[in-house]
């Protein structure tokens, strides 16, 4: 029933480096692939999210139809090959690489891409995992699954059971493939051989080996859902602001960053100084509680880790003819405006301006007849045009079923309507005023929007009626509902298929020649890099640790208050988190039995310190321990005391004893003293130890040491 | 440095909780409640507010204020506190107990107004921008009111969204309980909290003295209870508040009626509970594991046989189960649809479980015999039966709770004078922690813990982590003496590890106090010898 705080001796520290070190493991790639980085902190080894590059799934096939003769095909294509190995000789094989086009594509059960560096590691070495969103989970289970992994997983209640969604549901649609291939023969499989590899276009080359040709061993057969199940059972689940205590020594705080539900930064505290990370975060939110960035402030150094706004500027720079026209104004902005952060209204227009212009798309699309397919993407956006969509088909009047399809769509909807307290400021306002938080309970229950687990249920063959319009995973348009619908429509100029990402030339490939409508649509997340500097001077950290690519940028040499670290991938930086030093808080009732010596010279007032010293919520405590040992304490002097003036000064309080030689050398100086009581003096140069049956004699006999020693 | 808790309400009584603590200069009011027992008279009613400062200038003279829930008698003074005497400062609340407050004040406005026919001290309106100045929180969520006052809510069962506040000025630490259930109940899990490092511990003591059994038996009793009556064609009024009480009842009810496969109508009263079940489906997670783990294939709170309940169907032929507020007999629905039915002794009163004053409620549990009203005269033939379940905490419960966080110093709130005697002995005797049971508008004064800041250097630190392991052979004779510990659980060799570090505190002229290892002092006083 009750949960302890661990109290524990400081002794179960782990030694302390003597400053942090950062490594960056990926950038990663854009809203579905955050960054890995490996943190040691205070001598804990912090793993930051775990990510899976699901985008590397455009490499392969759809599930084959009927109708493509594969195996002849695949067969075909690597006897020839051989043939001509035979004949010119594999060193001239780059001349003969295939044109890009759908039989290109890998044929068989997709493996799945992990961050590559995170290979390199021990796993049974990191102590904490945390996962900054549902995202970051999606490569967990690889590393819990590990044998001798027993780091301590942390993470928001909300990115837990989202992330848990989307692993379970990853691993129903990857189903298709094990049943369309089978078991596979080999743990090896055919495609990632070095000979297969070499032939292939090189656009699906640099996806399997990396930009540099080394991601090979990043490549994984997916896991199980007993993995997954296991994962969960794994993590520990935070609410917001919670405060989890690591070890007894590390502090750590999830604050909302408003790109997801759920999703976070984090402040990790130890009584040597604290770090904020900063993971893609987002001012403004149609859904998520927004980035929470006043709670960030003031930390020794901060781990600059948004990398979306990056990947979209450059995204955008290449210019996209079917892609709504975004004018990326230029805000400027203030140093000191720092309400400047929550009024971002014009960007909140600006998405809502595009969700109109979609949804009216979407709907002259259906009044010409036409279906309209909404591969689920990013679960804010999705929200909001479901919504959006919803209210408009309402006022024009027309009775047009709205499907979603996926296998935990049903708990999905669900749960968005139980995490009030991960929502932005208007869906809780919608909680106080006791309305559902999201408008699809309604549409749910009014039976306007049917939510069906798969392509083939029975509700939905029943039901079906076409022109429709159907949200289904996935966004890679590899697996799930989609790709059969995508196979339907993709002929019918009518229809419109609408993707929230800019167009990667891979992703339509399967579906070629395509005839149907393509709506893209990018909804900017991340902080703006013109707000990058603002908000490092509010949030005041000593340093800032900053991906290479912002160097270029922003420039950080103007009179900032804090110091510039750039970091690039699988590069170790040292980080300056530290305070100068740590604090030790002394109890009064103990500070007041202190008894203090005074250097005259020096102006320095010293005491021995007695007592429990224990480690609590990150901070050193020093409390009265009530275990009496009757030896007082012993203090430094610089030489040993004329042993005669000590004799002299004894005596004087009536107290005989007789100066020990046997075991001394020129070091120390032992005195028995046997009248009135018995005890026993050794001074040494360093120390003296007055070991006696009383605590009052001690004193008293501590005094006129002292006093000898002082005159030295 | 003293913490200064002045009782304002529910000191030796039950009613009006609100508590004023002064933590090193911070002053932070614990709940806000009124006594409903005494609809006619505001000065009792309300907490006396002057005491916390003469001159009405509440905004300077309090920090914040935290609601621990909503039920009246710590939620009903609020709207007058903030809109009448103009506190404007922060308010704390969970994020159900901000969702669920309106409904509770709004319908205790509306007793007061039009039932009673007194004037209106505030409007509704009222209600509402008192309710924008509040600022919810999550579980464990650890806000930081300001530079210096901390404060963090823990789970303490009793009602949706009930939380136990911690607060934090300096080295200063306490916990205020509210009102909790240390077992878990139909929708809600038991009370939740961390081993703290407490000076105060101000907790509830409803039950001071009583020791329940099994909640389990408890529950049977009241569905044989309604099960007889609704087979033998009676109807049954189950009077509850809006909140609370009343989903935990229909769960139970629910989950019975499935089981027995009963066709029997369950009404709520007024759109009012039904309403507070649309706000229960969305604060799933703040209720029981159970039903936070089923939510997604049945929430707990889409009641198949509830039905809504009209005015017409009071004298409707058949059985039936009606929920109406409010939970006391006095006013109301409840009292209108109790005129019509008690008058039967086919139908059945359920009353829950605790009453203090005079209510018709009251009278009924304090005296069955009693029958002729003779205020309200009504001839009451019908069945009565008592809910012998109630989301408080026994007095175990109390003393675990006490036990576990040994605090240096507890008060006693919110209960009845003499049981609040005995067990504040009890805790003093079986604990060895001085308690207090203050009455209401006293001062309580108790010592706080300050710690004295020291910086420590680097080489201390690292000495600090020396192992200095010793080792103990533990015999077998020995295992086999001692009957007490399980054998399995006794290594043969012990291993202690107490370390040992050698530290100076150094104060020099003008600076920091600061922990050295002895060896650094050696080297400190070589420096300045040399440069002397």
């Amino acid at each position: 029933m009750w949960q302890h705080n661990v109290i524990c001796h400081l002794a179960m520290n782990k030694g302390i480096s003597s400053s942090g070190l950062f490594t960056c493991l990926s950038k990663g790639g854009g809203f579905h692939f955050p960054p890995c980085h490996m943190l040691n902190f205070h001598g804990i080894r912090i793993l930051v999210d775990c990510p899976l590059d699901l985008s590397a799934l455009r490499a392969f096939s759809p599930v084959p139809t009927a109708l493509d003769c594969l195996p002849v095909e695949v067969s075909y294509n690597t006897d020839g090959n051989r043939f001509l190995d035979s004949m010119i000789g594999p060193g001239k094989r780059q001349k003969i690489e295939k044109l890009l086009d759908a039989k290109s594509l890998l044929f068989a059960e997709p493996w799945y891409k992990t961050v590559n560096n995170l290979h390199l590691w021990n796993a049974s070495f990191i102590d904490v995992v945390l996962i900054s969103n549902p995202m970051g989970i999606m490569g967990l289970p690889f590393l819990t699954r590990m044998k001798g992994f027993s780091a301590k997983i942390y993470i928001t209640e909300a990115s837990a059971r989202l992330g848990q969604l989307m692993m379970e549901d990853l691993v129903s649609m990857h189903g298709e493939f094990r049943q369309f291939y089978g078991r596979e023969e080999s743990n090896f499989p055919s495609w990632l051989r070095q000979e297969e590899l070499e032939i292939l276009p090189s656009e699906l080359r640099e996806i399997i080996l990396g930009k540099d040709g080394v991601e090979f061993g990043s490549w994984m057969p997916l896991y199980s859902a007993a993995d997954v199940k296991n994962c969960m059972l794994n993590i520990h689940s935070l609410n917001y602001a919670e405060e989890a205590l690591y070890n007894g020594t590390l502090v750590i705080k999830a604050f909302s960053s408003g790109i997801e539900i759920g999703s976070c930064n984090w402040i990790l505290n130890s009584p040597k100084g604290d770090i904020a990370y900063l993971s893609g975060s987002s001012f403004i939110s149609g859904h998520a509680m927004p980035f929470d960035y006043r709670s960030l402030q003031g930390t020794g150094a901060l781990i600059f880790s948004d990398f979306l706004s990056l990947t979209d500027a450059q995204d955008s720079d290449d210019g996209d003819n079917y892609s709504v026209p975004i004018a990326d104004k230029l805000l400027p902005m203030s140093d000191q405006d720092l309400a400047g952060f929550d009024h971002s209204s014009e960007e909140n227009l600006e998405d809502k301006k595009k969700l109109i212009f979609i949804s009216s798309s979407a709907i002259d699309c259906v009044k010409q007849g036409g279906s309209v397919l909404i591969p689920i993407d990013r679960l804010g956006p999705i929200l909001l045009l479901l919504e959006e969509m919803s209210t408009s088909l309402e006022a024009s009047d027309m009775k047009v079923p709205v499907y979603i399809i996926s296998s935990v769509a049903d708990e999905l909807l669900a749960l968005l309507n139980i995490i009030p307290e991960w929502l932005c400021k208007q869906r809780q306002e919608k909680l106080f005023a006791g309305e559902p938080l999201f408008a699809h309970i309604k549409l749910l229950e009014e039976r306007k929007i049917h939510v069906v687990p798969a392509i083939h249920s029975h509700e939905l063959l029943t039901n079906w009626r076409e022109p429709c319009i159907v949200f289904c995973p996935h966004w890679s348009l590899r697996m799930g509902p989609v790709v059969q619908l995508l196979r339907r429509w993709c002929g019918d100029p009518k229809s419109l298929l609408i993707l929230e990402d800019v167009l990667n030339p891979l992703a339509l490939l399967p579906f070629q020649p395509i005839a149907m409508n393509v709506l893209q649509c990018l909804f900017p997340s991340g902080i703006r890099l013109q707000k990058v500097q603002p908000l490092l001077k509010t949030l005041q950290p000593k340093t800032v640790l900053c991906p290479e690519e912002l160097k270029l940028q922003i420039n950080f040499s103007s009179d900032q208050s804090f110091s510039v670290l750039y970091y690039t991938e699988a590069e170790t930086l040292k980080v300056p988190y530290r305070r100068d030093s740590s604090e030790l808080k002394i109890a009064t009732d103990l500070a007041s039995q202190f008894y203090w010596k005074m250097f005259k010279k020096e102006e320095i007032n010293v005491t021995k310190l007695k007592g429990e010293l224990l480690m609590e919520n990150s901070r050193h405590h020093l409390l009265l321990n009530n275990d009496n040992k009757t030896s007082l304490g012993s203090l430094i002097h610089r030489s040993l005391p004329d042993s005669e003036k000590l004799m002299a000064a004894l005596s004087k309080m009536s107290i005989s004893g007789v100066v020990r030689h046997d075991m001394g050398d020129a070091k120390s100086l032992v005195i028995d003293i046997q009248d009135p009581y018995k005890a026993l003096i050794e001074i040494g140069l360093t120390s003296t130890t007055i070991t006696t049956a009383d605590q009052n004699v001690a004193s008293s006999i501590y005094k006129i040491v002292d006093n000898i020693l002082d005159g030295v | 440095m003293a913490i200064e808790t002045l009782v304002l309400g529910a000191g030796q009584d039950i009613g009006k909780s609100c508590v004023v603590v002064t933590i090193n200069g911070k002053r932070i009011m614990f709940d806000c409640g009124i006594d409903t027992r005494f609809f006619d008279s505001p000065t009792h009613r309300y907490p006396d507010f002057t005491l916390i400062s003469p001159n009405r200038d509440f905004n300077s003279a309090l920090s914040c204020i935290i609601i621990t829930h909503f039920h009246l008698d710590h939620i009903g003074a609020l709207a007058y506190f903030t809109e009448v005497c103009g506190y404007n400062g922060p308010i704390y609340m969970t994020y159900p107990t901000k969702a669920l407050a309106p409904m509770m004040l709004e319908d205790n406005r509306k007793v007061m107004v039009d039932r009673l026919g007194e004037e209106e001290l505030f409007s509704a309106d009222q209600i509402a921008e008192c309710m924008k100045k509040v600022i919810a929180v999550n579980l464990r969520q650890t806000i930081q009111v300001d530079e210096d006052l901390q404060i963090r809510a823990y789970y303490a069962g009793h009602v949706i969204g009930a939380a136990m506040f911690y607060a934090k000025v300096g080295d200063a630490e306490m916990v205020y309980t509210g009102d909790y259930n240390m077992t878990p109940d139909r929708h809600l899990g038991a009370a939740q909290i961390d081993r703290l490092r407490l000076d105060l511990l101000i907790t509830e003591s409803t039950y001071a003295t009583t020791i329940r059994d099994s909640r389990y038996a408890r529950e049977r009793e009241f569905l044989k209870a309604v099960h007889k009556c609704v087979s033998s064609g009676g109807k049954v009024l189950i009077p509850t508040y809006a909140l609370g009480r009343a989903q935990e009842l229909c769960i139970l009810l629910e989950d019975y009626w499935e089981r027995m496969k009963l066709k029997v109508p369950i009404y709520f009263s007024a759109g009012l509970t039904i309403q507070a079940n649309v706000y229960h489906k969305m604060l799933i997670s703040w209720t029981s594991q159970k039903i936070k783990d089923r939510f997604s294939k049945h929430n707990a709170f889409d009641f198949k046989n509830v039905k809504k309940f009209e005015r017409s169907m009071i004298d409707a032929p058949g059985p039936c189960v009606l929920f109406a507020t409010p939970e006391k007999i006095s006013s109301g629905f409840s009292l209108e649809v109790f005129k019509h039915w008690a008058v039967s002794e086919n139908n059945l009163v359920s009353l829950p479980g605790y009453f203090v004053g005079e209510t018709m409620g009251h009278k009924l549990t304090s005296n069955k015999q009693a029958k002729d009203d003779a205020d309200t005269k009504i001839d009451i033939r019908c069945q009565v039966h008592q809910l012998a379940f109630s989301p408080h905490t026994d007095s175990k419960g109390i003393m675990d709770l006490v036990n576990f966080l040994s605090p240096k110093h507890v008060i006693l709130v919110h209960g009845e004078k003499h049981k609040m005697a005995t067990l504040k002995d009890k805790i003093h005797s079986e604990l060895g922690i001085q308690c207090y049971d203050p009455a209401n508008n006293e001062t309580i004064y108790i010592p706080s813990t300050h710690y004295v800041n020291a910086e420590t250097s680097d080489t201390f630190v690292r000495s600090c982590l020396k192992p200095n392991f010793t080792f103990q052979k533990c015999s077998s004779v020995d295992i086999c003496n001692s009957t007490t510990i399980d054998k399995s659980l006794m290594p043969e060799l012990q291993v202690e590890d107490e370390r040992v570090a050698e530290g100076v505190l150094v104060v020099d002229k003008g600076k920091k106090a600061k922990v050295l290892h002895q060896d650094e002092l050696l080297l400190m006083l070589g420096e300045t010898k040399q440069d002397s």
